[in-house]
């Protein structure tokens, strides 16, 4: 379907471009998201690779026009395989002076700037904090295509006929932006008109508002000589297969669904809201139908606690949050680790510390995942590195959690969490069964039962509540080996502090090696983890291809780290560790191989741009 | 389920692990009535569980040969409640303390009362901290001199029954370790009633707050400081069953039966009032202005929180089928990479 024309072909002198990078900006409640959103699934179905980066603003309704209020939409979409959102844009379409103030500076020399004149009055110029009329700058033209639209006049005689009130039709406005948008990159807009109908159906006058405003945006990039060429981007040459757009929380809550599946349990989850986690339990109560439980909590701690009351139970058991509310949680994890019970527990990472940067994205909580409880405590670490990666991500997690009976920490960010990209959707049969056993019943003159006796993985059984001479008490006091009754003997504290450990480092053992991509060995190596594979790969990919000697190793596994991962190291003369926190994995690599690297390290609460990675081979 | 379920005894509900309490303690006393009433109810023993807290009184579950969990300080009802969520088929008992239970834990407990969770909330009430040796608590009297408050504690105490129905608990009830049929009966009272059940248990800290509830446990004092409240009787007490409780407006009263007083005159006993005002009423009567109630003060019916989870789940499977795997990833818009 891909390959079928636009419903609206233009006839204009079309230039074919290999990629383009679009950001949407305007106020909070300009509907840039939805906007942004649409673009990116119109241009997957057009057969582009994609890859988005929402940026939202603080608070949920700054007041309008303030840059506080500001709210953008970026998306690269592409011919060929593309693993960010694109570093400068080339297209930047402004509603107000505050999106213009705070974006202008992204856009490249040369690329199209589209404005709603509209909202460039002294009013707005006020709000946004600006002294005169940017628009007036005599530079501007020189540097940039400006294309100046009267969006909000031209989408209120779009919709005139239906005599809605100014409000609601100026509400329409970003329908007119994208269609326009559509026009100048030949977008179908029947995707879009399909949407408008599901989403707005029962509303016929806002839905037929919002498709006269699409196609009047449209229309108006055909008949205005305000452009000169519209552009192709020609479909990606993606793997075979069926794709759909997924972002990073959806494709975690989709992977722990199938994990459950996979390994014939019912999912619970125990979650407290929190930005940017929210949606893997609002995508999780919808799957109910799947066995999914859902339990909104007071708080994390009651998330936590629930969840390892579910795993007891013998769920497939997982709690969300962000760092705040991975600190709140830090008792009860310590709990869930001493316990020997499967779950995982899935930190999707913004700014911090404290309350810090909630909406924005960053990689700051590895120390917290690595040492963020009392006595001695570690658990493996797991970090997906791209939104649809997260499916695979979760269904692994699960794996070691079940297999080795322990917590499983997962750290996604808010990065992560909102972009979308293709997702080469897998047939549910391939996926590989996950096989868990639980000890069955037992006669009154059975052997005592020894819920702390480990097999060769350092397991112990996954004994349930319901299972006749099963009977056992677990707690957080210290166990003695083997019958898990409470001991206080200062050898066996040690031996079980021992051999918890040692079962963390066997899980080496189960996940794969390490891979290199780029050069095996030479002069550099960049070692990343989680969501700053894109910016990494693709740097490193640009310098391989221009003759240096870089290899990029990106982490999966924090705790242990993959069995090769020291030879690896070893293989190159330096090592770069770009990190969204001041070095946090630059640390743990030097207490663990005593190697000095050298970092990058960025906490703005955005992702690297692949630029800031090759600036440092250049 | 086989029809000849083998008999077990008491003994048999308690674990091989010794019990450390400090001789003399009120929680051996609740302890062996639980092995009672559980014995007496025959609910299998392996669908049994005891989540505590932290605390003397939540070291319970290892005494205890069914299944238990040991948690965390204050945290138990959040644990019973995902157990629960998920294997509705259990029954799910809850060990506090007063320090558990109103301090650290007030929130959870609160939670999981208003959700209405069905598992039994058993708060072993000594108004002291005792595993951390002697420190006052939320049920502590004002004016309590204990290590942490030299010169006597200023906080004003909780009840823990207004709590309870302050969070509409639809079973509240009370009951003393020394009182052992009464236990008994509540117990299984509470483990009867579906939906969340509380029962504070009066406790007898001998270390550190030895003969808080001396009052309504002596013999001599007993009766004229007890109520036992019976459904549907009037309110009558004292050693010479003369006294009674009488309505004075919005106000309760003590007066004593005859000069012209009948039993038809007093408070009438109702637990199935679905208002819980009048049980609030009971609950604030203190020492020693009035005799403080036990037995069961509130049982009334309500939504219970994991069978609607669960019916819940149930409905979406009937709406749309247990859910298929491909159906879901190939959910939205799809295309195709040849
Ligand atoms: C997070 C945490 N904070 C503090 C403690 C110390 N602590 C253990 S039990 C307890 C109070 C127990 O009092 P109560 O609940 O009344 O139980 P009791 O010992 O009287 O039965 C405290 C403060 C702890 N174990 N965990
Ligand atoms: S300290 Fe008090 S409550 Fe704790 S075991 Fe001893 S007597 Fe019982
Ligand atoms: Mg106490």
């Amino acid at each position: 379907m891909s390959t079928t024309a636009p419903v609206n072909a233009s006839d204009r002198p079309v230039e074919n471009i290999s990629s383009a990078t679009v950001r949407l900006a305007g106020d909070s409640g300009d509907g840039m998201q939805l906007t942004g959103s649409q673009l990116t699934n119109t241009s997957a179905l057009a057969g582009n690779d994609v890859a988005t980066f929402p940026d939202f603003p603080a608070e949920i309704r700054a007041p309008r026009g303030t840059r506080a209020g500001v709210s953008g939409f970026q998306v690269q979409f592409a011919s060929e395989d593309i693993f960010t959102p694109g570093d400068q844009l080339d297209t930047l379409v402004v509603m107000n002076p505050a999106a213009y103030i705070t974006n202008i500076g992204d856009l490249r020399k040369g690329g199209t700037l589209v404005v709603n004149t509209d909202s460039f009055t002294d009013k707005d110029f006020r709000l946004a904090d600006i002294e005169e009329d940017p628009l007036d700058d005599p530079d501007l033209e020189n540097n940039y295509r400006v294309i100046k639209i009267g969006m909000t006049t031209l989408t209120r005689a779009a919709v005139e006929e239906l005599e809605l009130s100014t409000k609601i039709a100026d509400r329409c406005k970003n329908f007119f932006a994208m269609g326009f948008i559509y026009w100048l990159y030949g977008r179908d807009l029947q995707p879009t008109l399909t949407f408008i109908e599901q989403k707005f159906g029962n509303k016929p006058e806002i839905s037929g508002a919002n498709e006269r405003a699409l196609k009047a945006g449209w229309n108006f990039g055909e008949t205005t000589e305000s452009a000169l060429s519209t552009y192709h981007v020609t479909p990606a040459k993606l793997e075979p297969g069926t794709y759909r757009n997924i972002m990073g929380n959806q494709a975690l809550a989709l992977g722990c669904v199938t994990a459950a599946r996979l390994s014939g349990k019912e999912l619970f989850l125990g979650s407290y809201p929190i930005t940017p986690a929210s949606d893997i339990l609002h995508e999780l109560s919808r799957h109910k139908h799947f066995g999914v439980r859902t339990f909104q909590a007071e708080d994390e701690i009651a998330a936590v606690c629930s969840t390892i009351g579910a795993a007891f139970g013998g769920a497939m058991a997982i709690t969300t949050s962000s760092g705040p509310g991975i600190a709140l949680k830090g008792e009860a994890i310590g709990l869930g680790m001493i316990l020997e019970l499967p779950m995982i527990v899935i930190n999707i990472q913004r700014g911090g510390p404290s309350t810090g940067l909630p909406t924005k994205t960053e990689q700051s909580d590895l120390y917290q995942a690595m040492y963020g409880r009392n006595g001695e405590s570690p658990l493996p670490i797991i970090a997906p590195r791209s939104p649809s990666d997260c499916f695979r991500t979760a269904i692994e997690a699960w794996q070691i959690a079940s297999k080795y009976m322990i917590p499983v920490l997962l750290l996604s960010d808010g990065y992560i969490a909102n972009g979308a990209e293709p997702w080469l959707i897998p047939n549910a049969a391939d996926l590989p069964e996950i096989n868990i056993q639980h000890p069955g019943p037992r006669e009154e003159d059975a052997e005592p039962f020894l819920p702390y006796l480990r097999n060769e993985d350092l397991a112990r059984p996954w004994a349930i509540p319901g299972t006749k001479g099963l009977e056992h008490r677990i707690g957080g006091l210290e166990k003695q080996e083997n019958t898990g009754n409470v001991s206080y003997d200062p050898d066996n504290h040690q031996r079980m502090c021992e051999l918890r450990n040692e079962k963390v480092q066997k899980i080496a053992e189960f996940i794969p090696e390490q891979e290199v991509f780029g050069e095996q060995s030479g002069d550099v190596l960049v070692l990343s983890w989680g969501g700053t594979y894109g910016a990494c790969v693709t740097a490193v990919t640009r310098c391989v291809s221009d003759g240096l000697s870089v290899g990029h190793a990106h982490l999966r596994h924090l705790c242990p780290f993959p069995r090769n991962l020291e030879t690896i190291l070893g293989n190159f003369k330096k090592v770069l560790i770009p990190e969204l926190n001041l070095g946090q994995l630059n640390t743990i690599i030097r207490s663990e191989f005593l190697l000095e690297a050298e970092t990058l390290n960025k906490v703005k609460g955005r992702p690297f741009t692949v630029t800031e990675i090759e600036a440092k081979f250049r | 389920m086989s029809t000849e379920l083998p008999v077990l005894k008491p003994a048999d509900f308690g674990s091989d692990q010794d019990v450390r309490w400090c001789p003399g303690c009120g929680d051996y006393s609740i302890l062996a009535q639980m092995k009672k009433a559980l014995a007496e109810q025959a609910f299998p023993r392996e669908k049994t569980v005891f989540i505590s807290g932290i605390g003397c009184s939540s070291r319970f579950p290892y005494y205890m040969n069914t299944y238990g969990m040991h948690s965390i300080h204050g945290r138990a009802p959040a644990f019973a409640t995902g157990l629960k969520s998920v294997r509705p088929d259990l029954q799910v008992w809850v060990i506090t303390g007063d320090g558990d239970s109103l301090s650290i834990g007030g929130n959870h407990l609160m939670h999981a009362l208003r959700r209405n969770v069905d598992i039994n909330i058993i708060l072993f009430n000594n108004r002291i901290y005792g595993l951390t040796k002697g420190q006052y608590s939320p049920t502590s009297e004002t004016g309590k001199v204990t290590k942490s408050t030299p010169m006597g504690s200023i906080d004003n105490p909780l009840t823990p029954l207004s709590v309870a129905m302050g969070c509409d608990g639809a079973f509240v009830a009370r009951s003393i370790d020394v009182n052992i049929k009464h236990l008994g009966k509540t117990l299984l009272a509470a483990a009867a009633h579906k939906g969340a059940s509380f029962v504070e248990v009066y406790q007898n800290c001998n270390i550190f707050n030895d003969g808080a509830f001396k009052y309504a446990t002596d013999r001599e004092t007993k009766t004229d400081n007890v109520l036992e409240l019976e459904h549907g009787k009037p309110m009558i007490f004292g050693k010479d069953r003369d006294k009674g409780i009488r309505l004075n407006g919005i106000t309760p009263e003590v007066v004593e039966l005859g000069k012209g007083i009948t039993e038809d005159d007093l408070l009438f006993h109702d637990e199935k009032a679905s208002e819980p005002t009048l049980a609030f009423l009971l609950a604030r009567m203190r020492q020693p202005e009035f005799p403080e109630p036990i037995g069961v003060f509130r049982s009334v019916d309500a939504p219970v929180y994991d069978d609607m989870l669960n019916s819940q789940i149930e409905a979406a499977r009937e709406q749309k089928g247990t859910g298929e795997l491909d159906a879901l990833f190939n959910a939205g818009d799809t295309w195709e990479v040849s």
